[in-house]
């Protein structure tokens, strides 16, 4: 297939009509939060990110912008520019906002603390002057296993990377999950103030593949973008006209104190290659039909397939709800 | 050279499969049987490289090496031989037996 018909069907496989995938969704978060929770607005914890604001302006124009809070809760390693872009939705839409640095919280519970003594496992020399994130290699080219490696930066600015252990990952991972977990108290905090929901702001490719922490920005009472792809998120955002420096901003996970690319998570692959991998997936579509439109070979195509699958099977315990011994039922009392 | 299949077969049944490792084949893949996840690969790979004194490099870390008790007994055969010369592994101290 010549490359100029590969890129068109490329565009033409995720393109969606905002305009009425807008209002759907806007009805849909009406029905939920009017309808079925009963409550009188919606939170929504802003990143500065294009997911969290294309949220933000979805619940703005179902519920009306002062029925919205938007939450900015950075902590020591966020990265400035993502409050500054967070504000901008709040301005935009002309909704309430509030501010609240969780760092003293994450002091409290040690999250730093015990993130770098887990560090220091493996590199001794860490302190916190050091900056530090964990990232996949390239598992494209090779059968390789999916291992995380960890990125130490020195004051001086050099670099060391080191194949994690499990004890160390497990030691990073339950640290940082204090981040998400403490952002997410925090929403309810403001959820339960002011009689609210909280909205989540997954993306499909994040919400397949398990891409959140558990009970942290896993957890919210209705998730308006779960069901679009990552290109189809951009789609909705131009159209609802979210400030074009956050359309344009290079996703970031905003986790670490490096800073660490989304791609560094996702098998190395861009978030476009990744949605139309994940797209092409879920229709069926024989990895030869879909790599000249990610432009990668056949092979490495079937490679993402294999990857999906196994990021799927290890985010059934993500997803999974408490498990009762035995059903319980709970008849529904109309009111 | 060390009983590689039994100490792989009680690593993996004590640690993943609380004990009860009975229908456990040598052939049996990890992957597909679902043992253990991308923190369990990280296991394995932290107690070969401590009980067996050797670092695996990034492009060993593949199925075909890890992925079954009976690959992985082959891969470290392989691995520990072209390390250390047959005589030294026979009755060797370090491997505690003499089952060549």
């Amino acid at each position: 297939m010549p490359m100029n018909a590969s890129a068109s069907r490329r565009q033409d496989l995720l393109k969606i009509d905002a305009a009425s995938e807008t209002e759907r969704i806007v009805a849909g978060i009406r029905e939920v939060v009017v309808s079925r929770f009963h409550r009188k607005g919606a939170v929504v914890g802003v990143s500065g990110g294009i997911d969290s604001a294309v949220v933000a302006f979805l619940c703005a124009r179902a519920l009306g912008p002062e029925r919205v809070l938007v939450l900015f809760t950075p902590e020591a390693d966020s990265s400035p520019e993502s409050l500054r872009l967070g504000k901008l939705v709040a301005e935009k839409l002309g909704a309430p906002s509030q501010l609240e640095n969780i760092t003293p919280l994450l002091q409290a519970a040690g999250c730093y603390e015990r993130r770098d003594a887990a560090i220091r496992r493996l590199v001794p020399e860490y302190t916190a002057r050091h900056k530090c994130k964990i990232v996949l290699p390239n598992l494209l080219s090779s059968d390789r296993y999916p291992i995380f490696h960890l990125v130490v930066q020195a004051p001086d600015g050099n670099t060391k990377h080191v194949r994690l252990t499990a004890e160390t990952y497990l030691g990073i991972l339950a640290a940082t999950n204090l981040k998400q977990r403490t952002r997410k108290l925090i929403e309810y905090y403001y959820g339960d103030l002011k009689h609210y929901v909280v909205a989540g702001t997954p993306n499909r490719l994040e919400y397949d593949q398990g891409f959140f922490v558990k009970y942290g920005d896993g957890a919210a009472d209705l998730k308006p973008i779960a069901h679009l792809y990552k290109s189809q998120v951009y789609q909705l955002a131009a159209f609802l006209e979210v400030p074009q420096e956050i359309q344009s901003r290079v996703p970031t996970t905003d986790t670490y104190s490096l800073e660490q690319s989304q791609e560094e998570f996702y098998f190395s692959l861009s978030l476009e290659k990744m949605d139309l991998c994940l797209y092409g997936k879920n229709q069926g579509m024989p990895a030869a039909e879909i790599a000249p439109m990610v432009g990668l070979p056949e092979r490495q195509v079937e490679r993402v397939y294999a990857l999906i699958d196994g990021k799927r099977n290890a985010a059934r315990y993500l997803h999974s709800s408490p498990v009762l011994m035995e059903p319980i039922d709970l008849p529904l009392v109309q009111d | 050279m060390p009983d590689f299949e039994n100490e792989i077969r009680t690593f993996i049944v004590d640690n993943f499969l609380m004990g009860r490792g009975d229908a456990l084949r040598r052939d049996d893949s990890f992957l597909e049987k679902g043992i253990f996840d991308s923190t369990g690969i990280l296991e394995l790979v932290s107690f070969i490289e401590n009980k067996y004194s050797i670092e695996l490099e990034p492009d060993e870390l593949v199925p075909e090496n890890l992925d079954s008790i009976a690959l992985l007994a082959r891969f470290l055969e392989h691995k520990l031989l072209l390390r250390n010369p047959v005589s030294e592994l026979i009755g060797s101290p370090s491997s505690g037996r003499s089952s060549l």
